[in-house]
């Protein structure tokens, strides 16, 4: 008996300890110390949230490069994170890459092999990046969408290009959201 | 392999090999009672929670009453966590619009953040509050792992305390490893995660209006309080559905590698903190070297295969070249950001250990690729392994290995001086056994079962390796998944919930049982016949036992699951 009210104390005093407290004095310290990080790294236009640079967003227009495939829900759904799960030998898998692969292959007028990452779905479904060849594939129809020429469209990819983490750590990538906000800023620049 | 992935291994394995001697000796301190820089801070605090208890921590524990308060401090959270799961659209702070939990699912997720396991048949960012998520799911990320850090301490004081009867203070052991250790590392961890844009806020949920006009429900939390502990307790349960390739949770490749060291660190520094006990500091090392040989050789299966790529997706005209400017290899299921080498290692971590986060989807790796998180489940992971369980599940096979080394050349095996008797083996046996039998009876039942295979997210012998890792998952103590199975019905919440729960504590008792019975022996002097166990030669023994007894007793059902899988797969057939 002794052993149940020791049991049963213990979880209350250290769940007020562990799952109040501490959650309670780190989200003070993220507020006071990283304000923008702790709320979700979101980016304002006009006033208004436009999204968060961390989580990827659909990009139909061809006036935008536009980012993986997601299974996200029907595409970048914030509320349902995750991959396809479809696995190496699977018929629905290599079923949706044909198609992503023709229509990548279609808007560019091209025919040899599509950068791995424009025609799989991200882990999350929400990548906020692509590859910086799967940005330089996309050029040609953004540059054309948007009447511009596509050296300057190569040198805002390249401009948005982020390396690896001490030259070691992940892989080189390119924010799209970032990349198409930049794009849209340099065009209404532009006469 | 490529020079950059290796130069990721090396970078990881070299901050813990930094980092397993100090912090193992400040975990000896910690769990030796003894004074520690921390005392002043949070000192005042543990003696209140024991007084308030009732506990008298400096009262010695035999290893049955040791077990039952771990068992009755586990029961008493699952049951508390179970109800509060049940009614918590009552307990504020629901920004999910989340309903109670339904019965099933409830049990299942009580059992599994109660075991360390972090399982998840459901999707935090619409089916959980607030609280839940803090004063449930974070709370027994912190206990969870501490009460598996006990066990492994006493454990420890069975193998190196002699003609003893008790194995120390089970509320003292615990209470100190929350203050102490996981505490502070998550309060600095988990800043530095918040620098790099982990979320941690109360806020609602933002609405964002796309560039291209569309609405876009951005889910906000207290994410980074979470996110430190699932992989310093190496516990796993994601806040989000996707885990940590969700971008709030693990946004940056240098988050992904404190991640990664995060969930190492306390299950190495185990090891120097067990040579320290023992007097002997070489018996440490030998256990971390021989963890160490098999984390490279997983790392390097992992990484190779997927960088590799599948010979489909290239023939369905997908470049899987690496190049400076692509990763390539095979991208299903991971991020651009982690590409192959950062995917593949922190998959083979996270199955090393008893984490089960995720940064990839384990389901889309290729056959081989995948092989390695499900064949480090079935090693027991005991490769660095759970904070604690890790542990101890490799002082089992210690045990064993001694026991046929001690055959091979005709002496009763020793361990640190131990005479190694009948009933010890029979204990260590029992931790041994009973996992597997778990994972390949249940996972048998699945199989026959039409209700169960509905379930299945992929035909083929891709199937089989969803179902078995699952319960490898499960019984381990994992927590990952094969994630196309859909594992939130009757038939897998339930039978995951008893396997999370054998898995866990059908080897704590034998463990504690063999503590306890060891910790009762006088120590013999070593003799010139004494088998050292702290050489070269034990390590690859040790290597080599851990290897077979789960490969011969697993590699039936891998054949026809990932074995079958990749040669299929090489002649181009899908299903």
């Amino acid at each position: 008996m002794k052993l149940f009210k020791q049991s049963f104390l213990m979880n209350i005093w250290l769940t007020i300890l562990l799952g109040l407290a501490y959650p309670v004095l780190m989200t003070v310290l993220a507020q006071v110390l990283f304000p923008r990080r702790a709320n979700g790294s979101l980016i304002m236009h006009g006033g208004k949230v436009v999204g968060s640079e961390l989580i990827g967003q659909a990009f139909a227009a061809p006036k935008y490069f536009h980012g993986r495939p997601s299974a996200a829900g029907s595409g970048y759904d914030g509320l349902q994170s995750g991959g396809s799960n479809l696995g190496p030998t699977s018929k629905a898998l290599m079923a949706r890459v044909d198609g992503d692969v023709a229509r990548e292959r279609k808007a560019e007028g091209r025919a040899d092999p599509v950068p791995v990452d424009l025609v799989t779905a991200s882990g999350s479904g929400l990548d906020p990046d692509i590859s910086p060849s799967a940005a330089l594939w996309q050029i040609p129809t953004v540059a054309k969408a948007r009447g511009l020429d596509e050296s300057a469209v190569r040198a805002l990819v390249e401009k948005y290009t982020v390396g690896r983490t001490f030259g070691l750590l992940g892989e080189p990538r390119v924010n799209v959201l970032k990349l198409n906000l930049a794009l849209d800023a340099s065009t209404a620049r532009a006469p | 392999m490529t020079g950059l992935s290796f130069l990721q291994f090396v970078l990881i394995f070299g901050t813990l090999l930094l980092t397993t001697k100090p912090l193992g000796a400040y975990m000896k301190k910690v769990f030796g009672g003894e004074r520690t820089v921390l005392t002043p801070v949070v000192g005042a605090l543990e003696s209140w929670i024991y007084r308030l208890s009732g506990i008298d921590p400096g009262e010695e524990m035999n290893w049955r009453r040791y077990c039952a308060s771990v068992l009755a401090f586990s029961a008493a959270g699952a049951v508390i966590l179970y109800v509060q799961l049940r009614f918590q659209q009552y307990l504020g702070l629901d920004r999910a619009g989340a309903s109670g939990i339904d019965p099933a699912l409830a049990f299942n997720t009580a059992v599994s953040f109660m075991t360390n396991t972090n399982w998840q048949a459901y999707s935090g960012e619409t089916a959980m509050t607030y609280v839940s998520q803090m004063t449930g799911l974070a709370y027994h990320n912190f206990v969870s792992a501490a009460a598996g850090i006990a066990v492994a301490v006493a454990v420890m004081r069975g193998f190196t305390r002699a003609s003893s009867s008790t194995l120390g203070n089970f509320w003292a052991d615990l209470v100190r490893g929350c203050l102490f250790l996981l505490l502070p590392l998550s309060i600095a961890g988990g800043l530095f995660l918040v620098s790099q844009g982990v979320i941690q806020n109360f806020k609602p949920y933002v609405k964002a209006r796309t560039l291209v006009g569309a609405e876009q429900t951005l889910p906000m939390g207290p994410v980074a309080s979470q996110e430190i502990i699932k992989q310093v307790g190496t516990n796993g349960g994601g806040f989000f559905g996707a885990n940590s390739a969700h971008p709030f949770e693990n946004p940056t490749p240098l988050t992904n590698y404190v991640a990664m060291l995060a969930i190492f660190l306390i299950p190495a520094a185990l090891t120097y903190q067990f040579g320290l006990m023992a007097g002997d500091t070489r018996q440490g090392w030998a256990i971390f070297a021989c963890m160490s040989v098999l984390f490279f050789a997983g790392f390097l299966a992992a990484n190779y295969y997927e960088q590799k790529g599948n010979p489909i997706l290239a023939a369905h005209g997908a470049d899987q070249a690496q190049s400076a400017n692509s990763s390539g290899g095979n991208m299903e299921g991971k991020e651009v950001r982690f590409g192959i080498a950062s995917s593949a290692l922190f998959a083979t971590m996270t199955t090393d250990a008893s984490c089960g986060a995720v940064n990839a989807q384990h389901d889309s790796f290729t056959p081989l690729g995948g092989l390695v998180p499900l064949f480090n489940l079935m090693l027991g992971e005991v490769i660095f392994g759970g904070v604690g369980s890790g542990f101890y599940g490799m002082i089992l096979l210690v045990v064993v290995t001694v026991f046929i080394a001690g055959l091979m050349v005709g002496r009763t095996p020793e361990y640190l001086g131990k005479k190694i008797e009948a009933r010890d083996m029979k204990y260590a046996t029992l931790g041994i056994l009973i996992p597997s039998f778990v994972i390949l009876g249940l996972a048998a039942w699945a199989a026959v079962r039409p209700s169960a295979l509905m379930n299945l997210g992929n035909a083929g012998p891709h199937g089989l390796s969803e179902i078995l890792y699952a319960y490898s998952s499960a019984v381990g103590n994992n927590g990952s998944a094969f994630g196309g199975l859909s594992a939130d019905n009757w038939f897998f919440n339930n039978t995951t919930g008893w396997a999370m729960l054998l898995g866990r504590f059908f080897i704590i008792v034998p463990v504690l049982a063999l503590a306890g019975s060891l910790a009762g022996k006088k120590r013999a002097p070593e003799s010139l016949g004494t088998f050292p166990t702290h050489t070269p030669l034990f390590v690859a023994l040790l290597a080599s036992v851990t290897i077979i007894v789960a490969g011969l007793t697993h590699f039936p059902a891998l054949s026809l699951g990932p074995i079958i899988e990749h040669l299929l797969m090489l002649s181009g057939k899908l299903y």
